[in-house]
């Protein structure tokens, strides 16, 4: 990677410091939040802001080694960023029903 | 430049294996089924930028479609499991 010139490296080294920590951050709250329903706010930042960081960092790296602007890393971004939403409101909707399921049940057991 | 573009190669390949580590501890830990598909998600998600760091690393296209590949069966996976767990069955009649 010699022949990536500085306007080009530097952002892209910016942006890959920026999303290894977005992601650290937010596998660590996965893991630490108390509820399930807060444990779902960490890997969105990740999927949305930490994905983003990385793929603008390939296009920029891959787009300056080519000589041309080179933007199919572009379409990662789309499919991630519309497919985050639906697996979150998937889940949200599973874990709203299992709880609730479990609470009616514990109530007419009891 | 060349070492700049480097270390943050480097440090953004640990910092995702780190976060593997992490969702690997909920999805062995976690309390409730849908912890552990929550965490199985987080973890395609940071292998898909893991392989993207490594694209950038070797300057080679190839790895774009493996991240493109896990991106669409991780999603694919993960609805699958959320649709089990709301309704008891994957693809129903």
């Amino acid at each position: 990677m010699s022949e990536i010139p500085l306007w080009a490296a530097l952002p892209a080294a910016v942006f890959l410091v920026v999303g290894g920590l977005l992601a650290a951050i937010g596998a660590l709250g996965l893991l630490r939040l108390p509820d399930f329903f807060m444990r779902m706010h960490p890997p969105a930042m990740v999927s949305t802001l930490g994905a983003g960081c990385v793929l603008l960092a390939s296009m920029l790296v891959s787009s300056a080694a080519a000589g041309r602007p080179v933007i199919h890393a572009l379409l990662i971004t789309l499919f991630v960023v519309m497919t985050a939403p639906v697996t979150a409101m998937l889940l949200a909707r599973a874990a709203q029903y299992r709880s609730a399921r479990r609470t009616r049940e514990r109530n007419d057991g009891g | 430049m060349s070492a700049l573009l480097g270390f943050a190669v480097t440090f953004a390949s640990l910092c995702f294996a780190l976060a593997m580590l992490l969702a690997a501890a909920r999805l062995f830990k976690g309390p409730a089924a849908q912890d552990r598909v929550l965490a199985l998600d987080v973890m395609y998600i940071n292998g898909m930028l893991l392989l993207l760091v490594l694209g950038i690393r070797s300057l080679s296209s190839a790895y774009f479609d493996m991240a493109l590949l896990i991106a669409l069966f991780g999603f694919v996976s993960t609805v699958a499991l959320a649709k089990f767990l709301l309704r008891g069955e994957v693809i129903e009649p």
